[in-house]
């Protein structure tokens, strides 16, 4: 696909705007910027196979905490080198990804979900029952931003900023190849019939295994972005809640469209922020949110951008 | 049998049990490179059972499969498409959401190396395109390029499905009743299809229109309750007074 002329004025006006922000925002606002850019890199991973392969999952939180965790427990117990730490991270949520993926990906749909959330649950078991390793239900403080072997200093929120939307921006320029690829498109013939792509040629599974891992390493990536951030990481970011938090992301913003999940990510982020300071009963909400976007936007919020700008949603399609 | 040499495709004895129901009960059965094998029965004879057995998708109770005399009992279904089979199914099996060119592209990538390309854009693999666009030509698909497949017309479907089946260059390819549920019109157009296939593939043809399978038959194997029951020519078959016996009705006893 060539890529339109006002598609790319549009992208380089994004980038433009995400690199020169910084400087309109409070210290607060760029903090919650830099989560938004997070959370989107997760719930794009997540879309990744559920928008794009069809394959949904409850236990997205188990790549993203397993990384948090990795590199949370390396730099505050063994030692504070970025690269090290990082790698370690990644290396972790790869294995994990690698392994449930080949435990998950013999059942499909209500099954997949079942699988996949009772795989992330031993994780979170794991991370919650010893105490010793990870602090348990009071999570692991004290993750410090990364100083050793970086040429420069992410202490102070810009900087890390920057550090944060570099690997968002790598990470959604990673998938955006996947999906043009010839890989992608049969994805997406495994969304739309996998018996059909099975006798055409498709091996199926390796298919989906192979997105399912790139989707975990970068869930990882997402997660040990958020330890550097957080300072803290506790059970909570690997539990079924943050899974099914990932999961409303990806519908609210637009399932199988690579910036939707974007932007209802930074949409949750957002509302979260709001609304938690003014009731404990965020989850209900999130809850209501679900509710109302599957009934009257079950495309998501790009849905109904296309629908209004757009004759017809063109998503799926390459030439 | 295999008049013309080499054997497409060999089944021995083969047999299918769903729990404690033969569906199907030691078939034999031979197809020579390039024949055209009509499969008659009724409903419930095992037409379709034989097919998903042929294509890897159940796993035969017993017996043995072979394509080009190779066993591909065990081989699973990409393996065995990878071989040169390929398939349409009773039931449409298409990708409802992708326009007719994107179903298309998936066909003729099915069986190009490009297939495992993940960070080039597929745009970037111009052949996979030209073999697409010409294949649209040739099967006069073209104008409806850029609808969905869940545009398009039931007809319009199933010529599809046929198209996609063509798409990956298959040696042995198994029609599961292409003309079910088409109108008079329709039927004619993709009977039509079916006898402009390249002569050198070689098919099996689940058909329950006597007109249309017997027209593009070579040769006949009927069907029933999971056993071959008659083979021959189609005139043979239409004189035989078992298949008689099982389209008409007339009573065994």
């Amino acid at each position: 696909m060539k890529l339109a002329m006002g598609r790319i004025l549009w992208i380089a006006a994004g980038l433009i705007a995400l690199a020169i922000i910084p400087v309109a925002l409070t210290s607060y606002q760029l903090g919650l910027l830099t989560k938004m850019l997070i959370f989107a890199l997760f719930a794009m991973s997540l879309n990744l196979i559920m928008g794009y392969a069809g394959l949904p999952s409850l236990g997205h939180a188990a790549y993203f905490g397993v990384g948090s965790y990795t590199v949370g427990l390396l730099a505050v117990k063994v030692i504070d080198n970025f690269w090290l730490d990082f790698g370690a991270g990644l290396v972790a949520a790869t294995i994990t990804a690698a392994l449930f993926g080949f435990l998950a990906l013999r059942a499909q749909g209500a099954y997949l979900l079942m699988i996949t959330l009772a795989l992330a649950q031993v994780v979170w078991g794991i991370a919650f029952g010893w105490r010793e390793l990870t602090g348990g239900d009071d999570g692991l403080p004290g993750v410090p931003r990364p100083a050793a072997g970086l040429p420069l200093s992410l202490a102070d929120g810009v900087s890390f900023y920057y550090f944060t939307l570099l690997f968002t921006l790598l990470g959604t320029v990673i998938m955006w190849l996947v999906i043009r690829s010839p890989f992608g498109a049969a994805l997406i013939g495994i969304r739309e019939s996998e018996r059909r792509m099975e006798v055409l040629g498709y091996n199926t599974w390796l298919y989906k295994y192979v997105a399912f891992v790139i989707s975990g390493v970068l869930a990882g990536l997402s997660g040990n972005l958020f330890v550097y951030y957080n300072g803290f990481v506790s059970p909570a970011y690997l539990s079924v809640i943050f899974s099914a938090s990932a999961l409303i992301m990806v519908i609210l913003g637009g399932a199988g469209t690579l910036l939707g999940p974007a932007l209802g990510a930074a949409l949750i982020v957002y509302l979260e922020n709001a609304i938690s300071a003014e009731t404990e009963r965020w989850l209900t909400v999130l809850g209501l949110i679900y509710v109302v976007v599957t009934l009257f936007a079950p495309n998501g919020l790009i849905g109904v951008f296309r629908g209004r700008f757009w004759t017809r949603a063109t998503w799926g399609r390459a030439a | 049998m295999g008049a013309r040499g080499v054997r497409a495709l060999a089944v021995e004895r083969l047999s299918h049990d769903f729990g404690g129901l033969r569906a199907l009960d030691q078939v034999t059965l031979e197809v020579a490179v390039g024949e055209r094998l009509v499969i008659l029965g009724p409903n419930g004879a095992g037409k379709t059972t034989l097919f998903n057995l042929l294509t890897g998708i159940y796993q035969p109770t017993e017996g043995r499969i072979h394509l080009f005399d190779r066993d591909v009992t065990r081989l699973a279904p990409h393996r065995r498409a990878g071989l040169g089979l390929g398939r349409t199914f009773q039931i449409t099996t298409l990708f409802p959401r992708l326009t007719v060119l994107d179903s298309v592209l998936l066909a003729v990538q099915g069986c190009d190396r490009a297939r495992f390309a993940l960070m080039r854009p597929r745009t970037a693999f111009r052949h996979l395109y030209e073999r697409a666009e010409k294949l649209l030509g040739e099967w006069g698909l073209t104008e409806r390029r850029a609808a969905q497949t869940r545009e398009l017309s039931y007809g319009e479907q199933r010529q599809l499905e046929l198209l996609l089946a063509l798409a990956a260059e298959p040696r042995v390819l198994l029609l599961d009743e292409p003309t079910a549920g088409l109108s008079p019109a329709e039927t004619v157009s993709v009977a039509g299809m079916i006898r402009r296939f390249p002569r050198d593939v070689t098919i099996l043809l689940i058909e329950h229109d006597m007109d249309v399978a017997l027209e593009l038959a070579e040769r006949v194997t009927v069907f029933h309750y999971g056993r071959v029951v008659a083979a021959g020519t189609p005139d043979e078959i239409k004189r035989d007074p078992k298949v008689a016996e099982i389209y008409l009705g007339v009573d065994e006893g």
